[in-house]
């Protein structure tokens, strides 16, 4: 692993950096307020080849590694999380399927999904199934050539605005044995989204419940076999966590360019915070997580790259990065004292927005469960 | 806690009661869209808590720091943004003029602001001044039978809804030439500039007070010209004791909600409650709650009692304030993990409990500024390598 950035790496870097300050950085705050997302900046994305960065290129992708991907993510995200977590789960989709997805099913759905044309969604979450995945209750029936589909998915990220969903519905008995992956077209009849969720903050990016009352579902839409879709849904999250925690580090980064310039030029006492150490020591704690997480995350997606097991890695620096995140966010509001509590300047929203990385795409209670358990059962 | 009277704790009973029925049912629409409960004041005023600390023959309640630091965890377990209000007023507004005001001073404004009928704020923050609050530039110049107020001050609780406002000002070159006076709505000169958007208490309104010219009568000064610092000092110790009650508050409605949920979520067929990641969050927030519970009614209690001077009781102030805003932030953040998914939505109220916590960290002092105050008492000399602390 170099500490270098490829020139590949830098030059996907430079391209997210300059589309999230020229087309994102100008609504975020009154987006935010309004809790508006705007679909056609994905194509837009997708026009610049961001939507689907590790993708191979015969569905349409960049075909570049996870690498670049960490690089956009975190870059869209130091701006607008709302539109870092929008291409992590379009691109959660086309993982799935690159990864489990038949020939047909590649090729029908990866494209559009990589070039920006449509977004994705992921559907696994329940009202009693958050952590415990594997218990969840929609049920999908196999009627003809079609699956019946019942139940209700919780906390979908753009359910609403998603053309193509990762569903994971129960076709077999209890436990994750008994879960299955379909795809999910938008338009489906029976078929909905529900309610839509306020949240703390993160307000940019739509949150659904989507409810299914006899839908049905093409029997070709399964992904793998009847069976597979808790695994599906794993290796899927294995992935997802490399991008969260590449968002927390564009969060991150974002709090600590704020509070460092606010440390260098606010004066009190007669001279710049900055040259207290009790706000410059906490400057240097921040820098110092911050570097540590990224380190990890890039970790985690060159061994990814690498074609070498990643999942504990992914888990670690998932952790790692959010957890700094929320205390990286959380003292850029106190350097900024009350300036920083008011929405004048961003680092309450950057603080409002990590909370959500601690939550999704598996608690850190279930990274550390999965860390845990790598160490004891080997 | 233990050593509460028969008349602390049906304070406390009456307080609870009152944050059921007038505070509860409004919060959530309120913070949402950035209002204000008025109304609340009024009913504050019927149960004398607007006076709470207000000697009787003044008008007042005539109980102490620990009936006042009650009332704020009561109401702040409910709705610490009223609360903040409240403490505004109550605090930094009545209780100055209490202690401070001339006969004249009091008999003029406490009965309107002890009903409810007005309500008061402080003026002390500038934009240049925060932490550093004696670098004001605020200034008042005496002309006749009046002084002109010129400055501009920010981050006022109340700024934009208040009635009588509590002012600093300087009236000399140094450091330590800070007046007081009681700038009124529609006083000539005066306007109450913008409202800040926040991320949290936001159903208790701040904006800015703005002097352009202000002409404020001479019977309006507090005290003698130049002779507030003192006066200022002492209260900031009172705010810092009572504030420390709204961290409990909100630390207290954030254990209970994690805890209920805890027990009735079951995820991989038993309660959360049952997994030990959960256990240990809730046995932290639980000891460090009490630690600061203890670490704050002994300072109020020792307040009430007499039993601080000048230095201890900036120091117990200080201490009590510091942990407690960090252990309500910490337990609000770590009650949000608990109820996951739903802990991030607006149907449960811890993330605004978050939201909220995190300007105790802040107002009446930063962490940082209070870290400095024990400091500098532990260290003496040896803390004052750099001026100008």
């Amino acid at each position: 692993m170099s500490f270098q950035n490829t020139p590949m790496q830098q030059e996907v870097r430079e391209l997210a950096r300059r589309f999230a300050q020229k087309e994102l950085l100008p609504f975020v705050e009154q987006d935010e307020r309004d809790e508006r997302f705007r679909p056609e900046l994905i194509g837009r994305l997708g026009e610049l080849g961001l939507t689907g960065v590790p993708v191979p290129e015969e569905y349409g992708g960049a075909g570049m590694g996870y690498q670049e991907y960490i690089a956009v993510i975190e870059e869209l995200a130091a701006v607008n999380t709302g539109y870092a977590i929008s291409v992590a789960v379009t691109g959660l989709a086309q993982m799935c399927l690159t990864l489990f997805g038949s020939e047909e099913q590649k090729r029908k759905y990866i494209p559009r999904l990589a070039s920006g044309q449509g977004i994705g969604a992921f559907a696994l979450s329940e009202a009693s199934s958050g952590s415990d995945a594997g218990s969840l209750r929609t049920t999908a029936r196999l009627d003809g050539d079609h699956y019946v589909v019942n139940g209700t998915k919780l906390w979908i990220t753009q359910g609403d605005l998603a053309e193509t969903i990762i569903l994971m519905a129960r076709t077999g008995g209890p436990g994750p044995k008994g879960v299955s992956a379909f795809i999910l077209e938008k338009g489906t009849p029976g078929f909905r989204t529900g309610k839509r969720e306020k949240k703390m903050g993160w307000n940019t990016s739509h949150t659904y419940e989507l409810v299914f009352e006899n839908a049905r579902i093409p029997a070709a839409n399964l992904i793998g076999k009847e069976g597979d879709g808790f695994k599906v849904a794993l290796r899927a999250l294995d992935n997802g966590r490399i991008t969260i925690g590449a968002a927390a580090l564009g969060i991150s980064r974002a709090a600590l360019e704020v509070a460092v310039n606010h440390a260098k030029e606010r004066e009190q006492f007669g001279k710049p915070i900055s040259e207290f150490q009790g706000v410059s020591f906490m400057l240097a704690d921040m820098a110092t997580q911050l570097d540590a997480a990224r380190l990890m995350v890039q970790r985690a997606a060159a061994l990814k790259d690498e074609k070498l097991p990643f999942s504990t890695e992914a888990a670690m620096a998932k952790v790692f990065a959010t957890d700094s995140a929320m205390k990286i966010t959380t003292d850029a509001v106190q350097i900024l004292g009350g300036s920083g509590y008011t929405q004048d300047f961003p680092v309450e929203r950057y603080m409002r927005e990590a909370k959500v990385m601690q939550i999704v795409e598996g608690t850190n209670q279930i990274q550390r469960l999965v860390i845990g358990r790598a160490l004891t059962q080997k | 806690m233990w050593f509460f009277s028969d008349e602390d704790r049906m304070l406390q009973q009456s307080v609870r009661q009152m944050a059921k029925a007038d505070l509860a049912p409004r919060i959530e629409a309120l913070d949402h869209e950035e209002g204000f409960n008025r109304e609340a004041f009024r009913k504050m005023g019927e149960l004398g808590l607007l006076g709470i600390i207000v000697p009787e023959a003044d008008g007042g309640s005539g109980l102490g720091a620990v009936a006042a630091t009650i009332a704020m965890e009561e109401m702040g377990a409910v709705d610490a943004s009223t609360t903040l209000s409240y403490l505004a007023h109550l605090i930094l507004c009545v209780n100055q003029i209490a202690k401070n005001g001339s006969s004249e001073q009091k008999s003029r404004y406490l009965p309107r602001l002890i009903s409810g009928e007005w309500l008061g704020g402080m003026g002390m923050s500038e934009p240049e001044a925060g932490s550093d609050a004696l670098g004001m530039k605020t200034r008042a110049v005496l002309k006749g039978d009046h002084y002109v107020l010129n400055g501009t001050k920010t981050w006022i609780t109340n700024g934009p809804v208040g009635d009588v406002f509590y002012c600093y000002a300087k009236t000399g070159e140094g450091r330590k030439d800070v007046s007081t006076f009681i700038v009124d709505r529609g006083m000539k000169g005066f306007s109450t500039g913008k409202k800040f958007s926040k991320m949290g208490m936001r159903a208790s309104p701040t904006g800015e007070l703005v002097f352009d010219q202000c002409e404020v009568p001479v019977a309006n000064r507090v005290g003698a010209e130049g002779a507030s610092v003192s006066m200022l000092m002492r209260n900031l110790d009172l705010e810092r004791v009572t504030i420390a009650g709204i961290s409990l508050g909100v630390a207290r409605a954030a254990i209970e909600t994690a805890t209920r949920y805890a027990k009735e979520r079951k995820q991989f067929g038993k309660p959360i409650g049952a997994f030990q990641q959960i256990q240990e969050r809730l046995a932290e927030a639980s000891a460090w709650y009490e630690a600061c519970r203890a670490l704050t009614y002994s300072a109020a209690k020792m307040w009430d009692e007499g039993l601080l001077a000048g230095r201890e009781a900036s120091m117990s102030a200080a201490r009590a304030k510091l942990q407690s805003a960090q252990m309500a932030t910490q337990v609000c953040l770590d009650a949000i993990q608990i109820l996951g998914g739903y802990g991030y939505t607006r149907e449960f109220p811890v993330e605004r409990y978050m939201r909220d916590a995190k300007l105790m960290e802040i107002g009446a002092g930063t962490n940082e500024v209070l870290r400095i105050i024990i400091a500098k008492q532990m260290l003496g000399e040896a803390a004052d390598a750099g001026k100008p602390f």
